[in-house]
């Protein structure tokens, strides 16, 4: 289709090897002009963007997945070959495509240049991070580079301001020649390379390089000095442990204080809906139903920033490379690959962007293993039950000398217990439905570089902007749902019983009483547990409900702890606390596996092996409990 | 630099893999040949793959770093690029010493 003839702006895709600063060079295009089609992962997202060009054309931009070939391994690399080659029955092909080279590793760059070269479509070369090439003494002709491909050569620095104007100024004349190709397409060249071919890519780049590049310029001493501690087989672990242990606390002590401002705004907001409306059903819809239920949820989006903040941050800077490299020979204990840590520790936020960060991950198997294991990482959901039960329960004892409390200890044992059992889980898997040799490991591990603040912010709005997408939509909803089964029907005259039991919550509550009675769950946490299948935390704010308390947030936190610990007896709560270690209760994970594995099949499993783990590990938690106490 | 254009007639008995280099050894990459190590891969890939990532005859590598437990995987440079590959599968690639 040709851009004139068509209502819609011309579209560029940019395309390049993973590390290549491809973000960078989109963030420096489109700025915040951006959005992502779904949920996103650690880029494994396809994203989309626009900018104006000098000429005052309106253009459409792509970023996909970093790839090393067309020949797509991975199904985020899928996507990138199925956009590049126009296989998307919805869409055309890109009408421009730019190449995106990272101009201090122009070799392996370069091979990609080549292959795309074959599809016979316009593209521009971009040379990105051309200022730290030249700091490496790297000299680059752009002219002849550009000669010898027969294709624009621009060198950009994406981070820098005015850093992507060259590229801009490019992107006009090249479209007017796409305009001119698109009346005559070229037949796509590109087929499957065979190991021949490749080589001769690869013989194509030497010809370029010794043409071209007059010095290659040297590898990075400060990297390479760097990870000789960073990788060290004693110090490199301590550090990553490290790491994770500074980010797991600021999760907690960052997130404190806005956690408190959200808190009090959702409060006051309630309280002014509480005075200004009348006593009746729509005041109890706005205040008991949405305004109490999305804040539960809205709370947790200071945490989960701080949690991205790191997991950005340290992508950034190729970190994460480097973690994945330390853990694979310990992961592949349990018969995980090294690329599983990072969906893994995705998870601790969420599981929902933990499982779309696993599309990295090559071999169907492995993939599989990871996304089934993911819910079991204790994500930010489980917080405000575990914080409540161990409030209520758990004494503020120190231990060591003051150096730990007893709930910090207790809470330490519940995130340990998850990664545990994850672990236990996948060595099944793997040793039973998904067996056989691990995919192999071949990862770059890129240079390491300061990590942008603006590619980081833009990072962290998309991530807000998911979530409270998510919050406004899906999770209101269900709590106009969860509102109306707590309250119709209404309680008779005269009763004495807080008045959700007599509601279609407390029904489904009293009917599922007997059989969560062998695990010492009471007839209330049963009510709690039907709306907690939707979204964990809301179990929180159903119970507050349930023991008829008026406060909200900290002030709620406080009282329902004292309210559990006198109804409750200890083995019920343990066991509660057991059961949320295991139970699948999220619906937003179990369709976002369905999306990833393509169907029920996988998401029915994970719900059915997570739900016996769960009555499983309350079962034993509270007869040993009942046993010993 | 010019490689040998074929795994088959890089070959030279007796010659070294890169999965049995020590720490901080180099090497020239003489051909990639995946027969005999075992993989989930389809026949053919695994070659593919190495070639992709910079591993092709003629290449220069140099075993920079070994993680725990086993001195494995291993991370190397490959021309200006570092790599981390299992030694498991760095078995395919053959190598001579450094000219």
């Amino acid at each position: 289709m040709s851009v004139l003839d068509s209502a819609l702006p011309p579209r560029i895709a940019l395309v390049g090897n993973p590390n290549c600063g491809k973000t960078a060079l989109f963030n420096a295009l489109t700025g915040s002009r951006q959005k992502v089609a779904n949920y996103p992962g650690v880029t494994v997202e396809r994203k989309i963007g626009h900018f104006v060009s000098p000429l005052g054309r309106r253009v459409q931009v792509i970023d996909l997945p970093g790839t090393y070939s067309l020949r797509a391994r991975s199904p985020d690399e899928e996507v990138t070959r199925d956009v590049v080659l126009g296989r998307f029955s919805h869409e055309d092909s890109p009408d421009l495509l730019v190449c995106v080279a990272d101009a201090t590793n122009l070799r392996l760059n370069l091979r990609l240049v080549v292959e795309l070269k074959r599809l016979g479509r316009p593209i521009i070369l971009a040379l990105n991070m051309m200022d730290a090439a030249e700091k490496r003494g790297c000299r680059i002709d752009a002219a002849a580079l550009s000669a010898a491909l027969g294709v624009p050569v621009v060198p950009t620095v994406a981070i820098r301001r005015g850093g992507v104007q060259p590229l801009l100024e490019q992107i006009d004349g090249a479209m007017a020649m796409a305009t001119d190709a698109a009346e005559n397409p070229a037949s796509c060249g590109w087929s499957e390379p065979s190991s021949r071919d490749l080589r001769a890519y690869h013989q194509e780049v030497e010809g370029l390089l010794a043409g071209c590049v007059a010095d290659a310029g040297l590898p990075p001493l400060a990297t390479r000095r760097v990870d000789a501690v960073l990788l060290h087989p004693v110090f490199g672990l301590a550090f990553l442990f490290l790491v994770l242990f500074l980010m797991f606390q600021a999760v907690f002590a960052w997130a404190e204080a806005p956690m408190n401002l959200i808190d009090g705004a959702v409060s006051g907001l309630k309280d002014w809906v509480a005075a200004t409306l009348p006593d009746g059903a729509l005041r109890s819809l706005l205040t008991d139903g949405i305004i109490a239920g999305v804040g539960s949820v809205v709370i947790f989006l200071p945490q989960i920033l701080v949690l991205f903040f790191f997991i950005l941050v340290l992508e950034a800077t190729g970190y994460l490379a480097r973690a994945a490299f330390l853990l694979d020979r310990l992961m592949g204990g349990v018969g995980l690959h090294g690329r599983a840590f990072i969906p893994l520790l995705s998870s601790f936020a969420c599981a929902v962007p933990g499982v779309m960060a696993a599309r990295t991950i090559e071999n169907r198997a492995d993939r599989l293993a990871t996304i089934m294991i993911a819910p079991l990482m204790t994500c930010s959901a489980r917080l405000p039950v575990y914080t409540l039960l161990i409030a209520a329960f758990v004494p503020d004892r120190p231990l060591l000398g003051g150096l730990v409390g007893l709930p910090g200890l207790v809470m330490f044992a519940l995130y340990a217990a998850g990664i545990l059992s994850a672990l236990a889980v996948a060595f099944v898997l793997k040793g039973t439905v998904f067996k056989g040799a691990r995919e192999p490991l071949l990862m770059e591990l890129p240079a390491y570089r300061l990590p942008n603040p603006r590619d980081i912010a833009l990072g962290l709005f998309e991530r807000a902007k998911v979530f409270l997408a998510r919050a406004g939509t899906t999770i209101f909803a269900l709590m106009i749902v969860m509102w109306f089964l707590a309250s119709f029907p209404g309680a008779p005259e005269g009763a004495t019983e807080p008045a959700i039991q007599y509601s279609i919550a407390g029904m489904i509550g009293h009917a599922l009483e007997p059989l969560l009675a062998p695990i010492g769950f009471t007839w209330q946490i049963a009510v709690a547990l039907v709306p907690g299948i939707a979204a964990r935390e809301v179990a929180v704010g159903v119970l507050g409900t349930i023991y008829a308390l008026s406060e909200s947030g900290d002030a709620l936190q406080s009282s329902l702890a004292g309210a559990l610990a006198a109804s409750w007896s200890l083995p019920t709560a343990l066991s509660l606390l057991a059961w949320y270690v295991f139970a699948p209760q999220c619906v937003a994970t179990l369709s976002v596996v369905k999306r990833e594995t393509n169907g029920w099949f996988w998401p029915a499993v994970m719900f059915v092996y997570m739900i016996t783990l769960a009555y499983g590990a309350s079962f034993i938690t509270y007869r040993v409990a009942l046993a010993l106490l | 630099m010019s490689g040998h254009p074929t795994p088959e007639t890089g070959q030279s008995p007796g010659g070294r893999h890169l999965g049995e280099l020590k720490k901080g050894e180099r090497a020239r990459v003489t051909g990639v040949d995946e027969r005999g190590v075992v993989t989930t891969l389809p026949e053919g890939e695994l070659e593919r793959r190495m070639i992709e990532m910079g591993l092709v005859e003629g290449s220069h590598v140099e075993v920079l770093h070994e993680a725990f437990p086993g001195r494995d995987p291993i991370a190397i440079r490959v021309n200006e690029h570092t790599l981390a590959l299992r030694r498991a599968e760095a078995r395919a690639v053959r190598v001579a010493p450094a000219a």
